[in-house]
């Protein structure tokens, strides 16, 4: 907590602000549901909420615990089937921007949510697995991830390929067949980074304000680049900070 | 034909050791009371499917029904691990649980396929994952049309699916609405369906948007009102969030979860 908001807070206002208004969104549940959800309440009211339960155009006016949750259908411009929504909806290239979370991601953008340590037969720890992500990541417009930011969660190769960002650099995604363009910005706790358009590296390019480059790097399991001039991020105004906290206080007595 | 029987029956007469049960149900209408009714007639050696395992199947393993679990996505929503599926893959507690992991694409497409009486289906997925390594039912293949290299994945044709909904007729026609996920290929891609529903009506008055399964699709349905709580029947009840986040306490600790189980199997159903 600094300056009245948390790292948390800093972090899903970031976020938001990049969903425009009016943009098609698919959106994971957690740490994007919340940044999704916060656009829609402030900047971007005519933003698309579009979650892998089928639930097209939900405006849920407070945070749903699951993908699920009555509210999403109740408010829902749509309901299809789950299957509809992956082939019709997503595979197509419909939709313009998918919002991932990772609990593991690398310097080209892999995202990591199946097995950490060990093999996968007997992995150190299992994590919950690929969920709707893979075909997120490789066929929406582009990508973008919120993710709390560690030396343990950001790695130089993940362990396991849940989901594609650049593979293992430039030409990958084509070479792959994958139609979307890929991860544009991770959004963490510390600031944001952007692939290095020649490397496709992530580099740090955003900083919050009070936070060090240093102790961006020291939170970053690879060697990071930094942008020639990293931009400072504004603070959460007080219109971002209520809406968000309206949003979670409806949600926790909900 | 659609027989009308109690759960308990239901469970005796269509689940068996060793048989492939879908339990299908996207965050909402998941049947957890069927699940419940499995663990206390001690069924083992099920091959679980599901979407996201959820509760449930946490349940299901943890009281050591299953051999093998099919699935995309396997954590408690908005709350953090399954802990029993975790200590079964990473401890073989209470005994080892084979694994055949899917995206959640992949999955809904096999439901299809299956539904579709086809022996694969086929998606622009899964290029460069770990997942098309570790999976033996993902493949590729070439379309015979434009040469792409796609994906294949082979169908799902478990023994016996089994889901709830919100009503049924006397006859046994069910109707289901609000998110109903991928219960409709479920129940046509199987042998057996046992749908346990919150209400039997004398009709069945028609509701824009809801899936109907025919009698003749469905093995047998059980009155169970409340059958998907801690999930929910949209119109009858809401979600039970404070029991998916108390689940992570229980399910974190093996003497936890034990007394949970000992408590399940001496409740009535």
């Amino acid at each position: 907590m600094s300056d009245g908001y948390s790292s948390d807070e800093m972090m899903t206002v970031s976020a938001a602000r990049v969903l425009r208004d009016g943009l098609t969104c698919f959106v994971g549940i957690g740490l994007p549901s919340a940044a999704a959800n916060l656009a829609r309440a402030t900047h971007a009211p005519g933003l698309v909420l579009i979650y892998e339960s089928g639930t097209i155009g939900a405006k849920p006016g407070l945070l749903p615990l699951s993908i699920g949750d009555g509210i999403l259908a109740e408010t829902a411009d749509a309901v299809v089937s789950v299957p509809e929504i992956f082939n019709y909806w997503l595979q197509p290239g419909r939709i313009d921007v998918g919002f991932l979370g990772a609990a593991q991601i690398d310097k080209f953008g892999n995202i990591n949510t199946t097995v950490v340590g060990g093999d996968y037969g007997r992995p150190e720890v299992r994590l919950p697995g690929a969920g709707g992500a893979p075909e997120i990541a490789a066929s929406c417009r582009e990508v973008i991830v919120v993710v709390r930011q560690t030396r343990r969660s950001f790695v130089d190769r993940v362990d396991f390929v849940t989901s594609v960002g650049y593979g293992s650099g430039p030409g990958d995604r084509e070479r792959l067949g994958l139609t979307g363009a890929g991860p544009r910005q991770i959004i963490t706790d510390l600031g944001v980074l952007e692939p290095d358009p020649e490397t496709l590296e992530f580099t740090l390019t955003g900083l919050y304000p009070g936070i060090t480059i240093d102790a961006v790097r020291e939170q970053t399991g690879w060697d990071l680049a930094v942008s020639a001039s990293p931009q400072v991020i504004a603070p959460p105004t007080a219109d971002e900070l209520t809406a968000l906290r309206d949003l979670h206080a409806r949600s926790n007595t909900a | 034909m659609a027989e009308i029987v109690s759960l308990a029956e239901a469970v005796r007469r269509a689940i068996h050791d060793g048989d492939a049960v879908a339990m299908e149900g996207f965050t909402h209408l998941i049947p957890f009371a069927a699940g419940h009714e499995i663990i206390r007639q001690r069924r083992r050696g099920l091959t679980l499917i599901r979407m996201t395992p959820d509760v449930i199947y946490d349940q299901l393993i943890g009281a050591g029904c299953a051999r093998k679990l099919i699935f995309s996505w396997g954590g408690n929503p908005g709350v953090g691990s399954l802990h029993r599926f975790r200590d079964a893959v990473e401890n073989a507690w209470p005994e080892p649980l084979e694994l055949e992991e899917h995206s959640h694409a992949g999955m809904a497409n096999r439901y299809v396929a299956g539904a579709s009486g086809l022996p694969f289906a086929v998606l622009r997925g899964y290029n460069g994952t770990g997942l098309a390594e570790v999976t033996p039912t993902i493949a590729p293949v070439t379309c015979p049309f434009t040469g792409e290299i796609l994906t294949a994945v082979s169908a799902l044709a478990p023994d016996v699916a089994v889901i709830h909904a919100q009503r049924a007729d006397r006859a046994g026609n069910v109707q289901l609405w609000g998110i109903t996920g991928v219960q409709k290929e479920a129940v046509l891609s199987s042998e057996r369906a046992v749908v346990t529903v919150e209400q039997i009506v004398d009709v069945l008055d028609p509701r824009p948007d809801a899936v109907v399964l025919p009698a003749w699709t469905v093995t047998y349905v059980a009155q169970v009102p409340g059958g998907a709580h801690p999930s929910y029947a949209l119109g009858y009840s809401a979600r039970d969030n404070d029991y998916y986040a108390a689940w992570d306490a229980i399910s974190r600790d093996r003497d936890a979860f034990t007394s949970w189980l000992a408590v399940l199997m001496k409740s009535a159903l």
